[in-house]
């Protein structure tokens, strides 16, 4: 494999997802007409902004060993609130404020039990996927709240520049935040130095602790933003509001190359699946397909992308060995 | 007394004096709280939570999670009803046999793809969990099955009654559950088969040193996990008799809420069946009683979330301390009393 050699970029994980893209964007393009129109490449990013946003923070969770079940029900709770706010009549922008508080508690609650008492994070995040669903049902019951004024729905409509809306270009600005952070900052490489090592960052003198809840403190607020978005965009919130978002969020994160087991994965890759799996959902939309078929297909494509890389790695490691095996046969009629 | 206490059965210990708490509460609050009507209410809840999450403690035993059973379940549920109401003379045994057949196959790609795979659990599951989903969106073309289509007798079981002990009626679906519960409690504690499972869990390095086939043993769990999940489709046709594309959406989280809450260990190596038994039946009985509290079935979500909550928080840090309190007294015993030894000598 001597051009692996000469080209190392050509084995990462990045290069395939950019590969697959362009795969995507080219049979796109063939099936439908309208997938270059300005209208439907804002589209792809308007319709699944809270998702990117979230997708962003939850990269910095994966990459630390952890997981964050909670961040769709968060996303509903933050939207609940607003709704709940205005619903009794106060300013929207009290609403928004009181949904800021109320995620930042979420957060506190999650970071609190993971990094400070030690509970494993899928256990405590699906205690709060189920309690702030709860909470949302509790706020709004089975009523659905709209009639938002013209300032906050055109958060998520109006065309600030070109056809984007200013959500997207808030996203924009966060993705690169975020990729500063975690690929040239020191809070970044400590990410990844707990993510690959935990006990040795402690020994390293990283205040583990802390970091852990600076993440999930940063997700929940992050997901907050998400759901106030997302009552802007819909202008009408139920308490369901974003249910099974997480699943959606989570593979993005996992497609991107990110380890489930933490330490691995860059934001170069997350960017690329982001792109990936909104233009295929975009491309199945565009020719019918229905939205449970359009998540099942991303499902197997999750599955798919962590058990391709295994078994080349097992062909990878078999090949060697035959080759190896070769090599001593060869070294054994030469002495002969 | 360590003999018959031993510091594990803690965790089930304090879990049972917690549920005693808790009936306490609503019998205060609730009328006619202990009545036979409550015990069948409840059980039904309870049947089909704990057949699914007997398999889920299986698998979590062994360091895995199975996010799929929702699905599953939904998927088994739908595909037996179809079956049924296109041949309504089937044999009630042939249905549940149907059933656990389908879930097993959907477990059997699940433990494939993680054991031979090497795809971690959660990752796999996750992506199965849509994918079943979906195959039960494509199967039935989104229509649902009424519950007028099912032959009488998977209308019936439902209120069929085994026998009675004093006023409590024992049903067939919650003595399903009861019998499904002592036969892995057993296999569990008694044969070679669980005492892997537990090895795997705790030291997977260890396990592959002794010669233990881990890959084998962690697609069986997956394997009994999926036709569960069946046998709970089989339940949750029974009881609800409607089934429609959403059908068991979430039923993961409570089932994984469960085995939790019973101290299985989500790290894998520890944990009992009869655990997951009373996470089951904590759960059930927190969710069902809360409805006929009728204070606001809202409140249902958010408490059994807090509960999860503080049961797992309980069990990290108090009875963490105490075990190690326990280790330390037991060490000094030893300690003085090899110290008596010596003095005898």
């Amino acid at each position: 494999m001597r051009i692996f050699q000469r080209f190392p970029w050509l084995q990462r994980w990045e290069t395939l997802l950019l590969i697959l893209l362009v795969i995507v964007i080219a049979v796109n393009s063939q099936l439908s007409e309208f997938y270059f129109d300005a209208d439907n490449i804002s589209n792809i990013f308007r319709l699944s902004i809270e998702k990117a946003i979230v997708v962003v923070v939850m990269a910095f969770v994966i990459i630390n060993a952890e997981i964050d079940l909670s961040v769709a029900s968060i996303m509903g709770l933050a939207a609940s609130v607003l709704a709940y706010t205005y619903e009794a009549g106060q300013p929207l922008i009290i609403g928004i404020l009181a949904a800021l508080i109320v995620g930042l508690i979420c957060g506190l609650i999650n970071g609190y039990f993971i990094a400070y008492l030690g509970i494993p994070s899928l256990v405590v995040t699906l205690a709060g996927l189920i309690m702030f669903r709860g909470a949302a049902r509790i706020l709004l019951e089975d009523r659905s709240v709209g009639n938002y004024p013209d300032w906050f729905t055109n958060i998520a409509q109006a065309e600030v520049i070109g056809p984007f809306p200013i959500t997207i270009v808030i996203f924009i600005a966060l993705f690169v935040l975020c990729y500063v952070i975690l690929q040239y900052s020191t809070f970044g490489r400590y990410v990844y130095a707990i993510g690959n090592n935990l006990e040795g960052s402690e020994y390293a003198g990283i205040d583990v602790k802390r970091v852990k809840m600076w993440i999930f403190v940063a997700s929940a607020l992050i997901a907050t933003v998400a759901g106030i978005f997302y009552a802007a965009r819909l202008g009408n919130i139920r308490a369901n509001a974003a249910e099974g978002f997480e699943l959606d969020i989570i593979t993005i994160v996992l497609l991107g190359g990110v380890s489930i087991f933490g330490g691995k994965g860059t934001m170069l890759g997350v960017g690329l699946s982001l792109l990936l799996v909104l233009n295929l959902r975009n491309g199945m939309s565009l020719t019918n397909v229905n939205g449970n078929t359009q998540t099942s297909v991303v499902g197997l494509l999750l599955i798919l992308s962590v058990l391709i890389p295994n078994m080349a790695q097992s062909f990878q490691t078999w090949w060697a060995r035959q080759s190896f095996g070769d090599k001593e046969k060869r070294l054994k009629t030469e002495e002969v | 007394m360590s003999r018959w206490l031993r510091i594990q059965q803690v965790r089930e210990i304090s879990l049972l004096i917690i549920f005693g708490l808790i009936l306490l509460f609503f019998g205060t609050q609730i009328t006619n709280y202990f009545s036979a009507r409550t015990f069948n209410r409840i059980s039904g809840v309870v049947a089909l939570i704990t057949v699914v999450a007997v398999g889920q403690t299986l698998v979590v035993l062994t360091r895995n999670v199975d996010l799929s059973v929702g699905s599953i379940v939904g998927f088994t549920a739908y595909f037996l009803g179809r079956q049924l109401s296109l041949f309504d003379d089937m044999n009630p045994y042939l249905a549940v046999s149907l059933a656990m057949a389908v879930g097993a196959g959907f477990g059997l790609i699940n433990g494939l793809l993680v054991s031979y795979g090497r795809v971690p659990s959660i990752v796999v599951t996750l992506g199965t969990l849509a994918l079943y989903r979906g195959f039960l969106v494509e199967y039935s073309g989104s229509t649902s099955i009424a519950t007028r289509d099912l032959p009488d007798w998977i209308k019936e079981l439902p209120r069929v009654n085994l026998f009675t002990i004093g006023d409590i009626e024992m049903r067939v679906l919650p003595f399903i559950a009861v019998i499904v519960v002592i036969i892995f409690q057993l296999i569990l504690t008694y044969t070679a088969f669980g005492r892997r499972l537990y090895a795997v869990g705790s030291s997977p390095e260890a396990a592959k040193m002794a010669g233990i086939p881990s890959a084998r043993l962690v697609t069986i769990a997956f394997i009994i996990s999926g036709a569960l999940a069946g046998l709970g489709g089989f339940i949750y046709l029974a009881r609800i008799g409607t089934i429609t594309v959403v059908a068991a959406q979430g039923l993961e989280l409570q089932v994984i809420a469960a085995v939790v809450v019973g101290g299985v260990n989500i790290f894998g190596g520890s944990g009992t069946i009869l655990g997951a038994l009373l996470g089951a039946v904590l759960i059930g009985t927190i969710e069902q009683s809360l409805i006929r509290m009728r204070i606001n079935e809202f409140w249902k979500d958010a408490s059994l979330g807090i509960f999860i909550l503080i049961a797992v928080t309980t069990d990290a840090v108090l009875l963490n301390r105490l075990r190690e309190w326990w280790a330390k007294i037991r060490q000094r015993n030893q300690h003085s009393e090899k110290t008596k030894n010596t003095v005898e000598v």
